[in-house]
């Protein structure tokens, strides 16, 4: 039979994550810290309002742009953080979580042969998407000496006259690093001197622990050439709803919703009316989340260093980035290791970019008890290593 | 000071097991002294005890839950208190409450069964010279006490491993 993947399909390798998930799901009593979202349930308030959804028959499609009474609490919702004006009518666009959002945003905006600025280690799914689009990811390395924060020079490095945009993701995953207002005007400095254009995912704002969370739409003459993405996500526990958001000028979300419409027609309207929910009246919910987060960072971050594994403070999401170099393992091995004889699971850290190697993700979205059990476990195999 | 005593609480009253190296390692001071805190809100009375949370009739018992509306008169110049402390006295009364509406406490009693909780009501509380009536509701069955739902845990659905 003739070859029937297409080149780039073929081009992207699998996620290294899979691999690691088939080797933990063949076992049993795993604590795992390498799960990507909240260990909370949606709040009861939140699924309670889909079920009433539903009871009274709202299962039909919605606008392509999603529902407007939804757009409007997003508009609220941004205004109250960070002062934004969008628009809810056309600079607003409901997408199937953030992870449809990118696609869209970087599909919107990229021609083939453009180049696409991706900091790393982050999240898998950039480079991917910028490849399915036809455009050349090219990636800048942040380092744990810079707090894993995107530098100026690092960034001004790999700018060329194809570069057309920029994908910022912070609070990061798998890093926790965050950036202040002071550290991303700097960048917007470099967005404006090169015509830049930014995706900025932010779906992990409202979990910022130090300082305050900053939007990059918020900087002075950013938001014209910024597509914000965000969603409930992480924040409200929502992973499985698959509600995110787009927010930028009308010009931006009407080409995002043109491949939205073609693609997916709409968020699932179930979802949406939850998440209005969600927006309205989850704000304490939040906090508590956030608080409890607060609480397992401190615990996970200081037992890492303790037993010897240095650790960066993450500012912000849920994830513990330790270096495991003085193991003298790498990531991948590591992990396998440590999963093998202890039966914790962590995600090693070349799974988010080359120079995630040396490091490994924990996640501390897991109940106290089993990160304190987790990193006892952690804590003997590191001794039997060393 | 203040901040750090109520994150203490907060995390005590989650799980009371919760160890004082657990503590300190979240809120970020020594376990000594994680210990020290606790002792002085033990004596300071604001911690009052340490219990367990059991769904009974999981453990082959089933005892008798009964909410009791009491209608009483008020005692001059001690008001409620001096019946409502005799009430909360007896050992079969679980909660006391002085309530707004058409009548003035609601007391919760827990009995081996039904018997033990009418004649509880009949020979103990209706007698009282400062009760006027009492209306017993039996509690057919128990969902939620005290913030904990006591059935039907949501059981965790993740995948292991995810990005």
């Amino acid at each position: 039979m003739r070859e029937v993947i297409a080149e780039r399909a073929k081009r992207v390798p699998p996620s290294g994550i899979r691999r690691f998930f088939e080797l933990v799901m063949g076992m049993e009593e795993v604590i795992s810290l390498g799960v990507g979202e909240p260990d909370f349930v949606t709040p009861w308030h939140i699924r309670e309002a889909c079920v009433y959804a539903l009871e009274r028959g709202y299962t039909m499609y919605t606008s392509n742009y999603g529902m407007l009474e939804l757009r409007e609490e997003i508009a609220k919702r941004l205004e109250r953080d960070y002062s934004l004006s969008y628009d809810p009518a056309d600079e607003i666009l409901v997408t199937v979580g953030v992870s449809e959002g990118y696609d869209l945003a970087i599909r919107a905006l990229v021609d083939p042969g453009d180049q696409v600025v991706v900091h790393e280690p982050s999240y898998v799914s950039y480079k991917p998407c910028t490849i399915f689009a036809g455009g050349e990811p090219v990636v800048v390395e942040t380092r744990v000496d810079d707090e894993f924060k995107l530098t100026p020079e690092g960034l001004e490095k790999k700018i060329t006259d194809k570069t057309k945009a920029l994908i910022l993701s912070y609070p990061n995953n798998p890093t926790g690093a965050t950036m202040d207002r002071k550290e991303l005007e700097e960048i917007a400095d470099i967005v404006i001197e090169h015509d830049l254009v930014v995706v900025s995912d932010e779906v992990y704002d409202k979990l910022t622990y130090e300082g305050e969370p900053c939007s990059f739409a918020s900087l002075n003459g950013m938001q014209e050439r910024t597509v914000l993405l965000n969603g409930m996500s992480k924040a409200y526990a929502m992973t499985g709803w698959r509600i995110g958001y787009a927010a930028s000028n009308s010009e931006v979300i009407e080409a995002m919703m043109k491949i939205h419409q073609y693609g997916m027609l709409c968020a699932p309207i179930m979802s949406q009316m939850a998440a209005i929910e969600a927006l309205r009246n989850g704000e304490r919910e939040v906090r508590e989340m956030r608080q409890q987060y607060i609480e397992r960072r401190n615990l996970i971050v200081r037992r890492l260093n303790e037993m010897g594994l240095e650790c960066f403070n993450p500012k912000g999401a849920f994830y513990a980035f330790p270096s495991i170099r003085a193991i003298g393992l790498s990531s991948e091995e590591f992990a396998e290791e440590l999963l093998r004889k202890k039966k914790v699971a962590v995600v090693p850290g070349n799974a988010f970019g080359d120079c995630g190697e040396g490091f490994v993700r924990c996640s501390y979205a897991a109940s106290i008890n089993d990160i304190s059990e987790a990193m006892d476990r952690m804590e003997d195999f590191v001794k039997d290593c060393l | 000071m203040v901040i750090l005593m109520d994150e203490i609480l907060r995390i005590l009253e989650k799980d009371a097991r919760t160890t004082a190296k657990q503590i300190s390692a979240i809120v970020g001071i020594p376990e000594a002294e994680v210990k020290k805190k606790i002792k002085e809100m033990e004596k300071k009375g604001i911690i009052r005890k340490y219990k367990t949370v059991i769904n009974w009739e999981k453990a082959g018992k089933e005892p008798v839950y009964a909410m009791i509306d009491v209608k009483v008169f008020p005692e001059r110049e001690r008001g409620y208190d001096a019946v409502a402390e005799r009430i909360m006295r007896f050992p079969e009364v679980r909660a006391l409450y002085l309530i707004s509406g058409t009548y003035d406490l609601s007391v919760m009693v827990m009995g081996r069964d039904m018997k033990e909780v009418a004649y509880f009501v009949a020979e103990k509380l209706a007698p009282l010279e400062q009760v006027q009536g009492t209306v017993t509701h039996f509690i057919l069955k128990r969902y939620k006490e005290d913030g904990d739902i006591l059935f039907g845990e949501e059981e965790n659905k993740r995948l292991a491993v995810s990005p």
